[in-house]
């Protein structure tokens, strides 16, 4: 080093830890969690730089009682509360099942939302049911919120004979156009920029449609994301992007995606774009913060950044094993507590639920699960016949087929042959 | 499953290192590789996404960052572009980085800081900076893992001038080149056939899977040791044909030979670029036909480069033309992976034509 540097102080790398680790007692009292009702709510028509503040907030409708308290909360009726409710206990049972039909091996992948359904579902509830979703692959709350046959759904994931995506993409990655959700991408945040030209041609037509987009906080690294909010600002693109903060990236926490500097809200603030950070496991919050965002795109205000503040209860997928890399303590101990427990609280508080009725609904869902499982598998399961025609695996590479896949599909075919097994390939 | 010659490779290899060896899988010898060099040459640095504590979703960096501190093996943020971006940058500095990339299907948003920075910094500059990186990154099929953890995008880097290309076909190899590729000055991907991490898979899906604890090559020296770059291997020696393969490859072919019983010769290239031209040359010379063999997609792949070569150089010694069997030209799909994977009824298929007259 040279002489005249030497009096300088070291420069030191940081690099994030995140505060527990496997084995480590929890306490999440460092987690700022401000009071239910404290958030103001700005009309929708105020600019972005008036509330700058509501990107380091947190915006809570329900309180530690299940009282629904402060400018934010939606006032819905209780009716389709009940209804919230419902769409969260299903995708739960759901998640129960599919993760357990990989298990017994009749699927290779799943990936739960456990402790993250208010996100979608809250969001679903509040959209109008032609605005275009572009989720990530951990929203199947949207599709069940918006009346998707589950049937339909498992056949996906066992890529079955009944399988409209022709068992080509990997469990869970599903596309339903008639349920304004776009095919998922295995890989991270490309549907964020795709969001913004959906909504930035809706907004071209003259049409009165917007989109929203899901990302969990550690895809926000990806440049993609970046793209999509320059774009979406200049533009003012009729967008609401969603950020899942569920803390954890597989096995990386929120601070490697920027977490110990600032919020994921707060990212909006640089773009000088609306910024929400929500109680992401209060779905009146969540339902209250999206309907403010779509009324701000509907009125050509341009997109709105929600953080939904989360936890992922669950591993990453099945693949994954938590153990190994976290606390196994974080779930239980997470402050802002299970979102189906919340809204059922505040249902029971209301006078409009109780422990009787919630146990036999969970108990209609599970039959309502068994039975489009019973239903799917009559198509088939991964790996025991029963998938689809073999020749389906060269269709809608294009529109029209080239010589060269016809050609390459009679190889296929002359191979089955030759095998002397054919079309009986597992 | 290993031939004479290959084993006697082995032997003459090891001979040159001292010190014991052990029983490795793909993953150990990765790790064992890395762990090697950071021990060496303090300037090695790993990076990667869930490759710091987690050590790696396929735990190749397992205990690296215990070992060696989180300001050489670290986490880093989810961007592909970044990760390959900010190694350049420590390259620059004069660090050694390894990055890895969770999966080779998530190689592509990093495409711009490989093929426009790593791969021409040395020309542009004049040699004043060079990118010294090892990209490692898992690629290939036969796990069910769907479009998006299946690919094998390797010949779309074997187009760009200024990069190496290099792919295991076992755990004493992914050791001994790894450390190589490391220690190389230039940009290096390493791409490592996932499908054969845990054992030499044949093709034959519908068998048990073999692990690599009974093949020779699973014996690996726990010390340092180098396989020099664009040196091919040939696995099997033969007179019928000439097989060029590489990952995952190496097994299924040796593996339809053996079935077929043809006098084949296999060669294992283990680097794409720069290639052994040498090794190809005198093989085919001597067979009289040549065979391609890979996974990737077949329009303009690796294999037609191959080809091309065959034809320029060896045209006259040649009696039937050279032969490709690869992937379809399809995504790679998620239900119908085996009737996409080019195993052995692919490869037989193939043998027959070459061998028909
Ligand atoms: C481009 C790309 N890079 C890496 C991956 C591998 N990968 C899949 S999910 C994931 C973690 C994503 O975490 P986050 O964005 O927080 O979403 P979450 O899983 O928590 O919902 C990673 C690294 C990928 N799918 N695509
Ligand atoms: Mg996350």
């Amino acid at each position: 080093m040279p002489g005249d540097r030497t009096n300088l102080p070291r420069l030191a790398l940081h690099v994030p830890e995140p505060q527990f680790r496997p084995g480590d007692a929890v306490d999440f009292a460092g987690v700022e969690i401000p009071a239910a009702g404290a958030a103001r709510r700005p009309d929708t028509a105020e600019a972005a730089g008036e509330f700058r503040d509501l990107a380091y907030t947190l915006v809570r409708v329900l309180d530690e009682n299940g009282r629904a308290t402060g400018p934010w909360d939606p006032k819905l009726s209780p009716e389709t509360l009940r209804r919230m409710l419902r769409s969260m206990a299903l995708t739960r049972a759901f998640d129960e099942r599919m993760f357990r039909a990989q298990r017994q091996g009749k699927t290779s992948f799943y990936m739960k939302c456990t402790g993250e359904e208010a996100v979608a579902i809250g969001a679903a509830f509040a959209l109008d049911r032609d605005d275009m979703c572009f989720p990530s692959y951990r929203q199947q709350g949207l599709l069940i919120a918006r009346d998707c046959p589950l049937v339909d759904m498992m056949n996906q994931i066992y890529s079955n004979t009944g399988d409209k995506l022709q068992g080509k993409q990997l469990p869970i990655m599903y596309s339903e156009k008639r349920f304004g959700f776009f095919s998922i991408s295995g890989n991270l945040t490309t549907q964020y920029p795709q969001a913004v030209g959906w909504a930035m041609a809706s907004a071209a037509q003259a049409d009165t449609r917007i989109a929203a987009t899901w990302c969990g906080e550690g895809s926000t690294a990806e440049g993609d994301f970046h793209s999509a909010l320059t774009f979406a600002t200049v533009y003012r693109a009729p967008v609401i992007f969603n950020v899942v903060n569920n803390q954890w990236a597989i096995s990386s926490f929120s601070g490697f995606a920027g977490a110990e500097a600032t919020t994921f809200a707060a990212r909006a603030v640089g773009y000088g774009m609306a910024g929400l950070r929500v109680d992401g496991n209060d779905i009146l919050a969540v339902y209250a913060a999206t309907a403010w965002a779509a009324e701000r795109a509907r009125t050509n205000q341009g997109p709105t950044l929600i953080e939904h503040f989360t936890y992922r209860v669950e591993g990453h997928s099945t693949s994954d094993d938590p153990s190994q890399y976290r606390s196994a303590g974080e779930p239980t101990a997470w402050p802002l507590g299970d979102p189906i427990q919340r809204l059922k609280d505040h249902l029971i508080g209301m006078g409009e639920w109780d422990e009787e009725r919630h146990a036999a609904m969970d108990r209609e869902l599970a039959e309502q699960v068994r039975a489009a499982q019973k239903a799917a598998e009559g198509n088939g399961i991964l790996g025991h016949g029963l998938h689809q025609p073999l020749d389906t695996l060269f269709d809608g590479v294009f529109e029209e087929m080239p010589w060269h896949l016809r050609e390459q599909r009679q190889m296929m075919l002359d191979e089955e042959t030759a095998s002397g097994r054919p079309w009986d390939r597992k | 499953m290993v031939s004479e010659v290959q084993a006697q490779a082995l032997e003459g290899e090891a001979a040159e290192q001292s010190g014991a060896t052990t029983r490795m899988n793909m993953i150990q010898a990765i790790n064992s590789a890395l762990d090697v060099v950071m021990d060496r040459d303090a300037t090695v640095t790993v990076m990667g996404e869930d490759v710091g504590y987690f050590g790696g979703v396929f735990r190749a960096t397992a205990g690296l960052q215990a070992k060696y501190g989180k300001t050489r093996v670290f986490d880093t943020p989810i961007s592909e572009i970044g990760i390959v971006g900010v190694a350049v940058g420590m390259g620059a500095y004069g660090l050694r980085p390894v990055p890895e990339i969770q999966f080779a299907d998530y190689i592509y948003p990093a495409l711009d800081q490989l093929v426009s920075e790593a791969a021409r910094l040395r020309y542009r500059s004049a040699g004043e900076f060079t990118a010294p990186i090892t990209v490692r990154s898992p690629f290939g099929g036969g796990i069910f893992g769907g479009q998006t953890h299946s690919q094998s995008p390797e010949g779309i880097f074997t187009h760009v001038s200024g990069i190496k290309t290099v792919t295991p076909s076992t755990p004493y190899d992914a050791k001994g080149l790894l450390i190589a590729a490391i220690e190389d000055n230039d940009p290096v991907l390493f791409f490592e056939p996932k499908r054969i991490y845990n054992g030499p898979f044949n093709g034959h899906w519908d068998r048990p899977a073999e692990n690599w604890s009974r093949h020779p090559a699973g014996e690996v020296p726990t010390g340092y040791y180098r396989i020099e770059l664009g040196k091919a291997n040939v696995v099997r020696a033969g007179e019928a044909v000439t097989i060029l393969a590489y990952g995952t490859m190496v097994h299924v072919a040796l593996q339809t030979v053996a079935d077929m019983g043809v006098d084949a010769e296999v060669i294992d290239l283990r680097t794409l670029v720069p290639l052994d031209i040498e090794t190809i040359e005198a093989s085919v010379r001597k067979t009289g036909r040549c065979m391609v063999v890979h996974e990737a997609t077949r329009t303009g792949g690796f294999g037609a480069e191959l080809a091309a070569l065959v034809q320029e150089r060896c045209f006259y010694h040649l009696e039937a033309p050279v032969e490709r069997v690869t992937g379809f030209d399809t995504p790679y799909p998620h239900s119908l992976e085996w009737a996409y994977f080019p195993g052995p009824v692919r490869i037989g298929q193939a043998l027959k034509k070459i061998l028909k007259d």
